[in-house]
């Protein structure tokens, strides 16, 4: 089937109804396998001893926050672009799932940051821009759900997620733009990661299981959306017939 | 495991607790719209192509 096909929201119910279970599979192993990688192939680090595994579950929530997002400003040019069917039903589904991500990244930095910075929380630029990246997500759903038309909710809302993907290249480059108490770059980084091995396939294997998580979830808040939609269209012909 | 256990666990539950409640809305917002298509087709209210042209 090609992929142009699966933009029929009937086709991709029948589609990814076979898709969840495999996913949720795949999803179940890479976690499983990398959270055991984690906690008993890894060494502890030289300098934050056993704390540095707090890692392998905060830069995968972190990466899909990011990610996260930017599946949403795709979606978005497709719902002010092609007005794609599932454009706006991605975006949507999306939204609620990353902030949920933004939230644990947040919360498990500050836990990595009181035993290793001695503080829980400080402004400087990565922290505060993740911070505002969850503002945004929580403005989205709320848009979303202010506007009762889902036309004008979903072009608004598109606008919205565009502008805000300004802050995108904000958080990746932000330790290296300011002065942050907040680590460098040390994986996507010009000339290579800079964590060995023995830590970097860990948190390679957590963040493909993370990310599968993510793709099952979303396929399944899709799949909501969409029988979502077409209960008010039922209810607004019904109450149309019954006028 | 270290002095930081507590740091370790808790960031650990944390993720757990959320990706959990994730899931459970998730499933729970499926549940709810499959029962409410299936209330209204209860009622006779089928999209036209369900109902071989009729709606």
């Amino acid at each position: 089937m090609a992929i142009v096909e699966l933009a029929n929201p009937t086709r991709f119910l029948g589609f990814s109804r076979r898709l969840v279970p495999v996913l949720w599979a795949l999803a179940g192993v890479v976690i499983a396998v990398g959270l055991y990688l984690s906690f008993f192939v890894a060494p502890p680090d030289y300098q934050q001893g056993d704390t540095v595994r707090i890692m392998f579950i905060h830069v995968p929530s972190a990466w899909l926050s990011m990610a996260g997002y930017g599946v949403m400003a795709i979606a978005s040019l497709g719902t002010l672009v092609w007005r794609h069917p599932l454009a706006d039903v991605t975006a949507k589904s999306a939204a609620p799932i990353g902030a949920a991500f933004t939230f644990v990244a947040l919360v498990t930095g500050s836990l990595w940051g009181k035993p290793m910075w001695g503080t829980w929380w400080v402004w400087d630029a990565r922290l505060t821009s993740e911070l505002v990246l969850l503002v945004m997500y929580l403005g989205l759903i709320a848009l979303w759900h202010a506007v009762e038309d889902p036309g004008r909710a979903a072009r608004a809302a598109a606008i919205l997620t565009l502008v805000g993907t300004i802050n995108l290249p904000i958080i990746k480059f932000s330790v290296d733009w300011w002065n942050t108490l907040h680590q460098g770059e040390s994986i996507f980084r010009a000339g290579g990661a800079t964590i060995d091995a023995s830590m970097l396939t860990p948190l390679f294997v957590m963040m493909a299981g993370m990310t599968l998580l993510y793709a099952v979830l979303l396929t399944m808040a899709m799949r909501n959306e969409i029988l979502r939609r077409r209960v008010r269209t039922l209810e607004l012909a019904a109450a149309g017939a019954d006028a | 495991m270290s002095a930081h256990a507590g740091f370790i666990v808790a960031a650990y539950l944390v993720a757990a607790v959320v990706v959990a409640g994730l899931v459970a809305w998730v499933v729970a917002d499926g549940r709810e719209q499959k029962r409410r298509l299936a209330d209204l087709d209860a009622r006779g209210v089928r999209r036209r192509s369900a109902s071989g042209g009729r709606s």
